[in-house]
């Protein structure tokens, strides 16, 4: 068994926790903002090569390189272009993108200056959701105090360059963790998402190119800029580059955010950081991402936090949630909370999420009260498999990934509870 | 041209298509429910869902803009099968009564259901029924019918620029409602109905007037008087399967006629008699502005009974612009119980008079109590829509289609092509021009085939200028004027207008309305219609008619000489006045 | 402060109607946008008032319906569930004497349940008029609501 400090590595959490994070001066003592000024002195193209090279995927639970994305952006018509930082962290069990916010706000800034120049964007805008009121009181003090030191504003320490960032609020809904339904509540309307194409790259915020990212993508922009690409791609694994934050929570003893290099496994992260179940109790499932994850059997636990050796087993990591749950809890009454949490927070666009979340829910109370039928568990997959298939935005797809993973691997506790044949 | 490969065939289309319109030129028919001819592409029903190679999940048809080397599959099991759980879930939050509905075997999602091969859904209904808002005298809204499409929303908001109706809530709980969930008389709606055209199911519909017009019909005291709508004709074929745009009036008068009407009148006599009150209320304003008097200029045209409602609730200052004249079906009905009645030595209450327009709005017109000639009897007593004639043609079991061609009744049913073109946009203002301008010059009206080309067609807003030379002498004072119109179709269009008087920036002396987008050929009234160029071919139907007559100025329609011989007196007299005008209310938005 | 003032502060853009309804709905004591304020709102930022309903009835932290001084959100997903947040339901409606959904009689306090607030590792979790608490106990349940109702 390794010890945390063989499984932990800090790289945008190193000033978590040692700077005061309302204090620009110690962000500025702690090497902060020296991108920023790095970045001024390459060209767009460069910097972009530079995340390229880096191989950063998007740390929000899609995974999409940055690099390309910063590119569309960079190249796509029209103006002006904004910056958006995604801090809508709604999905249930994810924690991290607040501890970033609250504990090195300026690091976010940082990262979004350099994209914005890298883009070639004026303006900026961290849409954090209305419950995180910390992190909004954090990050407003941390731009106005970059502001007044000149590190936003017009022509930002005479590089010529000017960006603003403002902070907006969200009201109260997961789906806005999307990106269009992000824009369409930054735009002042409910948030729903949009068709695509034209992308958010092209015609996002206001239908101007927009760079939208998550608030630990921004915070590792710095990270590469200082460092250079390549040597950001050699930490991690060679199919996923850098560290992942992790928000532990659930029954373990140690649950919080903590910092691994890619590579490290599950295992590591359950018992290693978090020293497994308390009060000796079992690890009966672990739920990775959010609600919006799979649900895995412990035995699974051995699999490494690698893109690729996730999706050879069908599953992913989001934007790093790791939820584990003892043996003292029913999956049937997950299953239930979670889904209950889909029939609260689908928009209702499309007809797969609006109606199929409730279905899914019936079918379950009918497991629930061991009153099911062969026939439930063929119509569960159904649904299941045609909201993953024709939902319209990503969250009505991963809406039925706890349902499908625990068909896949805890069959028996659907089978159990089938209604006996009389 | 991108070249692409649906089911194995291969098809070349310009760039931008969609997979649908790509697949609709190999013949091949992908099943749709929120896509809607001429709206934003919604894609929210995911029923037009298709295979395509390279992607995880299914795509959908109707939004998803076809690339080279394209590989779609429309029907494989797979999509198929997601296509038929999409629809059996929007089944399970629907009042599936389908036998004890308006919309039976004329509903889109009946028609995808049965298209998906649906028998039995294995899902549990979850719908909790809601009340049915019957508020309005015009339309019926039944939230337990609505599959969320976003139709209706899209054309009052975008099309209609009213925005009544939005989605409220979210989830399982979204539904489409007044602002706090007011009835929709207590809102602000006008009553077009344009809502109700485009809902693919019943949850918006016309409120049904037909039981109590076979009442009256089968009443044996009643004297029971029918009238049609100019739009009507061209549009009632295509219930039966006929092209859209095609004049079916001689057929109209014939099943009217075995539907037991005593009665078969024209509302576009009432149309040419409104030409005289109205053009002669307009140069009586155009003389007073001239002449030093006092007259509230521009006028505009009230036939449009969306567009009074729209204006009495949002320009309630500016209702002095409004032509006093009632609107032509109210025309009709208080001479029907005044002149004709004493005609024919019947009791005005024993007469019941019924309306088949292309509105929804003229419902509740028609429940106006100043619309009314002795202050108890309504000057209409029912109306129906279009499509609700063509509902009772079916279930009198009249076979349309082979009826040989009747004549309307007369002295009521006669009528100039000038009346023909009011129930299309522009059309009531050229044929006000084609009168107004022979009294004040003695000449025809200088354009080709009497079609004032510039306010002729589809746009939203157009206006034209004509001026006035070597006028009559009583009409002297005009000469050299140049007469400035305009005419908008919608309430959206309107509102520019309307911003420009109370703005005191109208350069305008005349300006027709109509309530909805192109006139009354696309009203909340008439029939559905998928055909994207449907108000083209309507509008030319419209124009057709006119050319077909003989006459074609509303002055010289020999019953409309005669009726202000040996009754009315002169346009604007005191019974004229009485019987053909009216008066508009302050109501403001709720 | 007043909505007019607010709109003021926001500058009247169509785009900021959220916020601005987050900001007033905080300024009053019954925590809910009313029908005169919907109509005052689209006037002054010539927005239709469906429009605005539409906003209102989607976001939940957005209300349509007067709520007490302070709103008390119990979390309702995993990670709070599988340390107790049904047991700090049961407290909180034991102590307010109120079912979830329902307001007390004095309009203090309104109890509601929230999707995830973003503190797991500190589950079970609540949040009372924009304050956060974690690590909850009957104990701390009890002293928490006896500040706020001494307020």
């Amino acid at each position: 068994m390794k010890t945390k400090n063989e499984i932990i590595k800090t790289l945008v959490t190193k000033r978590c926790g040692v700077i005061k994070p309302d204090s620009i001066e110690e962000f500025i003592g702690a090497g902060g903002y020296q991108a920023v000024v790095k970045a001024f002195s390459m060209q767009p193209e460069q910097i972009i090569g530079e995340v390229k090279a880096s191989n950063l995927k998007g740390r929000g639970g899609a995974g999409f390189p940055t690099g390309i994305k910063m590119d569309a952006v960079l190249k796509a018509e029209g103006s002006p272009k904004y910056i958006i930082c995604n801090a809508d962290e709604g999905e249930p069990g994810n924690f991290k993108d607040k501890y970033l916010m609250e504990n090195d706000p300026h690091q976010l800034l940082e990262g979004m200056i350099i994209c914005a120049y890298a883009v070639g964007a004026s303006h900026g805008y961290i849409y954090i959701r209305g419950e995180y009121g910390d992190s909004m009181t954090a990050l407003e003090k941390a731009i106005a105090d970059a502001k007044a030191n000149g590190w936003l504003g017009a022509n930002i320490k005479g590089s010529g360059f000017s960006f603003d960032v403002m902070v907006h609020s969200g009201a109260g809904s997961y789906v806005c963790g999307e990106e269009f339904a992000l824009i369409e509540s930054l735009e002042g309307k409910p948030g729903r998402p949009r068709n695509k194409p034209p992308y958010p790259t092209t015609a996002g915020f206001r239908d101007k190119p927009t760079m939208i990212s998550n608030v630990e993508t921004f915070s590792n922009i710095g990270i590469i800029v200082n460092g250079g690409g390549e040597a950001f791609k050699a930490i991690g694994t060679e199919t996923s580059a850098g560290t992942r934050l992790i928000s532990l929570s659930g029954n373990v003893k140690n649950p919080g955010v903590y910092e691994v290099p890619f590579g490290v496994t599950l295992a590591d992260i359950v018992y290693g950081l978090g020293e497994g179940a308390p009060d000796g109790q079992k690890i009966k499932m672990v739920q990775l991402g959010g609600a919006s994850g799979p649900i895995i059997p412990p035995e699974l636990l051995d699999i490494r936090l690698d893109y690729k050796d996730l999706a050879d087993e069908g599953i992913s990591i989001g934007s790093g949630a790791v939820i584990v749950i003892d043996e003292r809890f029913g999956m049937m009454e997950i299953l239930e909370r979670i889904m209950k949490f889909f029939c609260r927070e689908s928009c209702g666009k499309c007809t797969p999420c609006r109606e199929g979340n409730r279905q899914i829910l019936n079918i379950l109370n009918k497991f629930i009260a061991c009153k099911a039928s062969e026939e439930d568990i063929k119509n569960l997959t159904s649904i299941c498999n045609v909201m993953c298939l024709t939902s319209f935005c990503g969250l009505g797809q991963a809406a039925p990934t706890a349902v499908l993973t625990t068909l896949k691997y805890f069959g028996g506790e659907y089978t159990g509870r089938l209604a006996a044949k009389s | 041209m991108i070249e692409l490969t649906i089911n194995n065939r291969k098809v070349s289309v310009p760039e931008g298509t969609t997979i649908l319109d790509a697949a609709k030129k190999l013949g091949i028919t992908i099943p749709t429910l929120c896509y809607f001819p001429n709206q934003k592409t919604k894609a929210n029903c995911r029923v037009c869902v298709v295979e395509v190679d390279g992607y995880r999940t299914l795509q959908t048809a109707c939004s998803t803009p076809v690339a080279p080397g394209m590989v779609v599959k429309t029907n494989s099991p797979k999509a198929l099968e997601a296509r038929k759980v999409n629809i059996e879930l929007i089944l399970a939050n629907h009042d599936a009564r389908c036998l004890e509905c308006s919309r039976n075997l004329n509903c889109e999602l009946q028609k995808v259901a049965n298209q998906a091969g649906i028998t039995d859904n294995p899902f549990e209904s979850v719908l909790v029924m809601q009340d049915i808002d019957d508020s309005s005298p015009s339309i019926v809204r039944n939230p337990n019918k609505c599959i969320k499409c976003g139709r209706c929303i899209e054309v009052c908001r975008d099309v209609q620029g009213l925005n009544i109706i939005d989605d409220a809530g979210r989830s399982a709980d979204m539904g489409v409602v007044p602002t706090f969930g007011k009835f929709l008389n207590d809102s602000n709606c006008v009553a077009c109905g344009q809502c109700a055209v485009v809902c693919p199911v019943a949850a918006i519909t016309e409120k049904d007037e037909i039981g109590v017009v076979w009442e009256a019909l089968s009443d044996p005291s009643k004297r029971v008087v029918v009238q049609t709508a100019p739009a009507v004709r061209v549009a009632l074929g295509e219930e039966f399967g006929m092209a859209p745009g095609t004049p079916v009036t001689g057929k109209m008068a014939a099943s009217l006629r075995a539907l037991g009407f005593d009665d078969i009148f024209d509302t576009n006599f009432t149309a040419d008699l409104t030409i005289m009150e109205e053009g002669t209320e307009f140069l009586t304003r155009v003389k007073n502005a001239l002449t030093g008097g006092k007259a509230t200029l521009p006028m505009i045209t009230s036939c449009s009974p969306g567009w009074i409602n729209f204006v009495e609730i949002n320009y309630p200052e500016l209702l002095d612009h409004l032509s006093t004249c009632k609107s032509p079906h109210q025309m009709l009905g208080a001479l029907i119980k005044t002149y004709y009645a004493k005609k024919i030595n019947v009791k005005p209450e024993d007469m019941f008079v019924v309306s088949v327009m292309p509105c929804t709005a003229k419902k509740y017109e028609a429940k106006r109590p100043e619309l009314s000639v002795d202050g108890i009897h309504p000057d209409v007593d029912a109306v129906l829509t279009t499509r609700e004639l063509a509902r009772m043609i079916k279930q009198a079991g009249i076979d349309f289609v082979n009826l040989p061609d009747e004549d309307f009744d007369n002295p009521l049913g006669l009528s100039t092509g000038a009346a023909d073109i009011f129930g299309v946009t522009g059309g009531v203002m050229e044929a006000a021009l084609r009168t107004v301008y022979e009294i004040v010059t003695g000449r025809e009206l200088p354009f080709d085939g009497l079609h004032v080309k510039p306010i002729v067609g589809l746009e939203g807003i157009k206006e034209a200028t004509i001026k006035i030379e070597n006028p009559v002498a009583d009409y002297a004072f005009l000469d050299g004027v140049e007469v400035k119109v305009a005419v908008a179709s919608s309430t959206k269009n309107a509102k520019v207008l309307m911003d420009q008087i109370a703005a005191g920036t109208s350069p305008y002396h005349f300006i027709e309305i109509m309530g909805c987008l192109g006139g009354c050929i696309t009203g909340g009234g008439q029939p559905r219609s998928a055909d994207p160029d449907v108000r083209i071919k309507r509008l030319g139907g419209m124009y057709s008619v006119d050319e077909a007559k003989v006459l074609r100025k509303s002055h010289d329609n020999p019953y409309v000489k005669s009726i202000y011989e040996e009754y009315l007196g002169a346009p604007n007299g005191h019974l004229s006045h009485e019987l053909l005008h009216t008066h508009y209310n302050k109501r403001g938005k709720a | 402060m007043q909505l007019l003032q607010i709109i003021e502060k926001h500058g009247r853009q169509p785009e900021d109607l959220i916020s601005i309804l987050l900001d007033y709905q905080a300024c009053k004591t019954d925590n809910y946008i009313s029908e005169d304020d919907v109509k005052m709102l689209a006037r002054q930022l010539n927005l239709t008032e469906s429009r605005i309903y539409s906003v209102l009835t989607f976001y939940t932290l957005l209300s349509t319906k007067p709520r007490g001084k302070y709103v008390v959100q119990v979390c309702n997903d995993v990670p709070c569930y599988v340390k107790g947040s049904v047991n700090v339901l049961k407290i909180l409606e034991k102590t307010l004497g109120i079912q979830e959904g329902e307001t007390t009689a004095d309009g203090v306090f309104t109890l509601e349940f929230t999707s995830c607030l973003g503190c797991c590792d500190k589950a079970p979790a609540m949040r009372i008029g924009g304050q956060l608490y974690g690590n909850l106990d009957e104990g701390k349940i009890g002293e928490i609501i006896a500040k706020y109702r001494g307020q």
